[in-house]
């Protein structure tokens, strides 16, 4: 089973093809199990699955390709799904193609396979939906089928496990015979002809090449046979005019190739199915009637997504203080062992330890909403929920499909860039991503309550309060809308892609694929946005932990002891923890960059609590606990931090905040991409670092900016 | 001043699927192969000749869905100025 490469060995390379929707990954999950391996194609953002089956005496390695509709790529999905293909890619030419055809779509899915044949590799072909098929009284003969393909064809129900022996015997012998699929796709003479005398002519040449690429370069002009022959100016101009006269012969020259392919695969549907009449979707179309309807579909759309959001957003919260009191719990059991040796303390519990907490943190939102979205996936409705919502989105350059990335955000924005990957194409993708951050997230409700309690209940009541923290979570949202729409028009390049989107039979989500996909995001989540959160956690530590001597200490101590003679030791050590801060590297920075954010009304205390947030919004609330003296374990509603924050002065003993200060701090943790977490995932679902500044840049200039002006016109105002 | 149109109202030629509502049944004339979608259009099935019918239109009215070859697929009105069709009935 396995092909002998230079004298030895190697496992057997089997690619999965076929349509989208095809039933290709559950056949994946089904013949792979838990053997998977999620990484990126080398170079590009598209995600290359890959698993380990058992085949024969041994096992194989099998790639989940990439759904496609033809070999004719568009999308940078496509260009990597037809670059496998054809052995472009780096892993090399595919020992074997199982095609997926979905036994219910049979006529598209035949088109593709007629694009195979070119590609002159051993092809098995894996009929799904038969059950389908045999519930509604349809059934598709697959011995005349496979007569008619050239090659074997096994049905499988891939949820029950059927037909996947077969299915592995059919690859050991097409493996083992070489069987390549053969075909007359019934071309018209006009087209036969030339490319019979051209492929004559290029053989004398000892240009070896099949007919079936002979015929795809007479047709289209960029087919890869037309970059070969471009140096052997007799073939290009014998192609040309060979290609010239079938245009002017046929009245549609450009459309004959797809016109005989859907030709011949509708012959091999009259021949192989016995019942004519339509397949209905009955079912399903009576639950369209109402999940698409003009009142009720929207409106069943928006309950599903409140339960998205609200699952995230209250099931998330338990396991992730369970998770937060594990570390703590950790911590404690390990800080008295370190006593010590305060560095290494240092490092470990609050630099190490704290780093695993933040991003195990991250785990339960993930989880949760690739909960949902594996369901909705897997149901079909998500199809219809980009139905549903393409006007609204669409006319801004997002799809249907970017209003679940765009809604978890407003949860955590880590789970819901991941989400993006929903999209299929990678420029409204990549544009999701981008302004995903700017939904306001949970991490910043803490300095919103912080400051709206301090600042505007006392001033405006309880009332004006929750319609302040209600408005806030819409700042993000609309600057977001001309962010995109930017994007679009001046940053992301690409060929916008045409809207297709196929809606699927509705079917019952399988088990099996909803775990796998959980699997595997936690996987992804973890090797690699876990990885770079784990050391920016360490590198943040570091610059709030050096430089610290005990000299310094002491003099901390010598100063406040002067200053405040009959100071407890709690007060003391509270004043030493935020001397340490701000004389760290950070607070040091703090000090520095003080006059860019005076415009904004921020001194360096404020700015210092804004760059040690770097690592995550939330931690402002604690840090600027510390550097007021309060201590690190002061939460948003403690009365001590409002009093602290009121009571505090410029030098020269004007108030620092202000109502204006406050709304400008407000709006600066809207928009700002204080966040590695995020940054870190978006570098890897963007695939480059690149993006990953790109967000970092244009979020803080929008923050700053912002914050600049409300506090210029703010403070005039007052 | 008047001219003598012979018009048959069941047969009329639309550019895209601009102005067909719920339930419309058509068929494909011609493809303009010079445009970006059309490729993708003709791949899903849409090729010179075929028979669709719409049966999903989304409440804004766009994008609608149609059944060509006994798929479903859902394209927006405005990307498909490339192919002409006929009402059918």
């Amino acid at each position: 089973m396995s092909r002998s490469v230079a004298g030895r060995q190697r496992t057997a390379l089997v690619a999965l093809v076929g349509n989208p929707n095809s039933g290709k990954t559950s056949l994946f999950n089904a013949l792979t199990g838990s053997n998977q391996k999620v990484g990126n194609y080398p170079g590009v953002t598209v995600e290359r699955v890959s698993g380990r089956m058992p085949l024969g005496e041994g096992f194989a390695e099998v790639i989940d390709v990439p759904g496609l509709y033809s070999m004719r790529a568009v999308s940078l999905d496509e260009e990597v799904a037809t670059e496998v293909i054809s052995g472009v890619a780096e892993e090399g030419e595919p020992d074997v193609l199982v095609c997926v055809i979905d036994a219910s779509h049979l006529e598209r899915n035949l088109f593709f396979f007629s694009q195979l044949v070119g590609a002159q590799i051993p092809t098995v072909v894996a009929l799904t939906m038969t059950d389908i098929l045999k519930s509604e009284g349809h059934f598709v003969d697959t011995e005349r089928l496979a007569s008619a393909l050239g090659v074997e064809v096994v049905p499988v129900t891939s949820h029950k496990n059927l037909g996947l022996d077969n299915l592995k015997l059919a690859i050991e012998r097409t493996l083992a015979e070489n069987i390549k699929p053969e075909v007359d796709l019934g071309f018209p003479n006009v087209v036969r002809e030339p490319v019979f005398r051209l492929h004559e002519r290029l053989a004398r040449a000892g240009v070896d090449v099949t007919k079936s690429s002979v015929r795809e370069a007479l047709l289209d002009e960029n087919a890869p046979l037309n970059r070969r022959i471009k140096d052997l100016p007799e073939f290009k101009t014998a192609f040309d005019e060979e290609r010239a006269k079938i245009l002017g012969e046929t009245a549609q020259g450009k459309t004959i190739d797809a016109q005989s392919r859907y030709a011949w695969a509708g012959r091999i549907k009259a021949e192989v199915s016995q019942n004519p009449n339509q397949l209905s979707r009955g079912t399903s179309d009576r639950i369209d009637a109402f999940l698409t309807h003009r009142v009720f579909g929207p409106l069943f759309f928006f309950l599903v997504m409140y339960l998205v959001f609200q699952s995230i957003y209250t099931l998330a919260t338990p396991l992730m203080d369970l998770i937060g009191s594990g570390i703590d719990a950790v911590k404690g059991g390990i800080a008295p062992l370190l006593e010590r040796w305060p560095l290494v303390q240092s490092l470990v519990v609050d630099g190490v330890v704290t780093g695993i907490g933040t991003v195990l943190t991250f785990l339960p939102q993930i989880l949760i909403l690739f909960f949902f979205i594996a369901l909705l996936e897997g149901s079909g409705y998500l199809a219809r929920a980009a139905f549903l919502m393409d006007r609204m989105l669409g006319w801004c350059g997002l799809n249907g499909r970017a209003f679940i990335p765009l809604l978890s955000s407003f949860a955590c924005a880590v789970p819901g860039i991941m989400a993006a990957r929903v999209m299929p194409d990678q420029r409204s993708r990549l544009a999701t991503v981008l302004v995903a951050p700017l939904m306001s997230c949970s991490a910043r409700l803490p300095v919103y309550v912080l400051f709206i309690g301090a600042f505007v209940e006392p001033r405006f009541g309880p009332a004006w309060a929750g319609f302040a923290l209600f408005l806030m979570h819409f700042v993000g949202l609309v600057f977001a809308v001309p962010t995109v729409w930017l994007l679009n028009k001046g940053v992301l390049k690409g060929r916008r892609l045409p809207f297709v989107l196929e809606l699927p039979r509705y079917q019952w989500p399988r088990a099996r694929d909803v775990l796998v996909s959980l699997v595997s995001r936690a996987k992804v989540f973890l090797n690699t946005a876990g990885t770079i959160i784990f050391f920016l956690s360490i590198v943040i530590w570091g610059l709030l932990y050096f430089p610290r001597s005990d000299q310094a200490d002491l003099s901390y101590r010598a100063q406040y002891t002067q200053s405040h003679p009959s100071a407890t030791t709690d007060e003391l050590s509270k004043y030493v923890d935020a001397r340490r801060i701000q004389d760290s590297y950070l607070g040091r920075f703090g000090r520095t960059i003080e006059p860019v954010f005076i415009p904004a009304g921020f001194d360096w205390r404020l700015t210092t609590a804004i760059l040690a947030a770097f690592p995550a919004r939330e931690v402002v609330v604690s840090a600027m606990g510390i550097i007021f003296d309060l201590g690190g374990d002061i939460d948003e509603k403690s009365p001590d931090l409002r009093k602290a924050l009121a009571k505090a002065t410029w030098p020269d003993g004007r108030p620092l905040v202000t109502l204006p200060t406050a709304i400008s701090l407000m709006v600066f943790f809207a928009l700002c991409a204080q966040c590695m977490a995020t940054l870190a995932t978006i570098k890897r679902e963007s695939g480059s670092w690149k993006w990953a500044a790109y967000a970092f840049l244009y979020m803080t200039a929008l923050a700053y900016g912002s914050a600049v002006v409300i506090y210029q016109i703010g403070s005039r105002l007052t | 001043m008047f001219s003598l149109k012979v018009s048959d109202p069941t047969k009329k030629t639309v550019c895209g699927l601009e102005g067909l509502c719920l339930g419309s049944k058509c068929r494909v004339i011609c493809v303009d192969t010079n445009g970006q979608t059309s490729c993708r259009l003709m791949e899903m099935g849409l090729t010179p000749g075929t028979e669709f019918t719409v049966t999903k239109v989304a409440p804004l009215g766009d994008p609608i869905e149609i059944d060509v070859r006994g798929t479903r697929i859902c394209l927006r009105r405005k990307e498909t100025a490339e192919i002409t069709v006929e009402k059918v009935s």
